[in-house]
């Protein structure tokens, strides 16, 4: 292996996953379709993963790793029970607008 | 450095796809890309037990749990998406902060000196499959069931909760009461 191809400098990795996560954040605030922005706030996860296997890589460190297996842990728990909300949702109502939904509201 | 490079604009051009794409399943299909991508990436970074992780959680479970969730709701409805940005107002405000946000991060990065992700301390790493080497599997589970061991009790308390939370969420308020009813099908004698 081509050990050229790994002289990456570390700003590259956190400024692609800042990035990726801004991508994630626009597609929070701009779409309204409750999937959509279910699939950007996994996007937002996936940059903070990256961020955290850079940092292990860069300081030998596989606490990053730990950190990061967490993370994909609780993206798992939150794309069930967001989707599940969404599902319920649906049963409601036929036409899913997050802007229409003030259920949960207090 | 190439692979980086090629790897980065794939991850931002599928991340965009994501969030502009008109129906959900197409977003689905840039995640994937964007997954996919993303787990050579940890490849290239020694994350060797995270990048099939990622390929088999993210892309195995968790987006196949979208797909359901589309194929279910999807059929027989309105149009899924009512409109892909309906916030006019306030969609400039944001890419403005954004951009700030994004700025003040990378001019960050910019200023700082950090650790390069180098060869110059590649005899610590080791090669990539090395059983020793640093973020192999041995590496990882070790951490992981070692020092790390609340982490991981931890994740599987949250793995429960989620579990009950769905099924509160999603289950059925009142289950059948009545039998259902028995099937009348008419079958083949199995031997004459």
């Amino acid at each position: 292996m081509n050990p050229s191809l790994f002289t990456v400098p570390m700003e590259n990795y956190i400024a692609l996953s800042a990035v990726v996560f801004f991508l994630g954040v626009t597609g929070v605030i701009v779409r309204r379709n409750p999937l959509i922005m279910l699939m950007s706030i996994e996007l937002m996860f996936n940059a903070a993963n990256l961020a955290l296997v850079t940092f292990a890589k860069a300081w030998v460190n596989n606490t990053g790793h730990i950190f990061a297996f967490l993370v994909i842990t609780v993206a798992a728990a939150e794309a069930a029970i967001g989707l599940a909300i969404v599902v319920v949702l649906f049963r409601k109502r036929t036409n899913v607008d997050v802007d229409e939904v003030a259920v949960l509201k207090g | 450095m190439i692979v980086f490079w090629i790897l980065a604009l794939f991850l931002i051009g599928t991340g965009v796809f994501t969030i502009t794409a008109q129906k959900p399943v197409h977003s689905v299909v840039g995640l994937l890309g964007n997954f996919i991508a993303l787990a050579i990436m940890y490849l290239t970074l020694n994350a060797e037990f995270l990048a099939v992780i990622q390929i088999v959680v993210y892309s195995g479970a968790i987006l196949i749990l979208f797909v359901f969730v589309i194929a279910l709701l999807s059929s027989g409805v309105k149009p899924f998406d009512v409109g892909p940005d309906r916030m006019p107002k306030i969609l400039w405000p944001a890419i403005l902060l954004g951009i700030i946000a994004l700025g003040t991060i990378v001019s960050s990065l910019l200023r700082t000196t950090a650790a390069p992700v180098t060869s110059s301390t590649r005899a610590l790493y080791g090669q990539t499959g090395d059983a020793n080497a640093f973020g192999s599997v041995t590496d990882f589970g070790t951490a992981l069931f070692t020092s790390n061991l609340l982490p991981f009790e931890i994740t599987a308390l949250i793995l429960m909760v989620a579990v009950i939370g769905v099924v509160l969420i999603a289950g059925d308020d009142a289950p059948a009461r009545t039998k259902p009813k028995a099937r009348n099908i008419p079958r083949e004698p199995i031997a004459r």
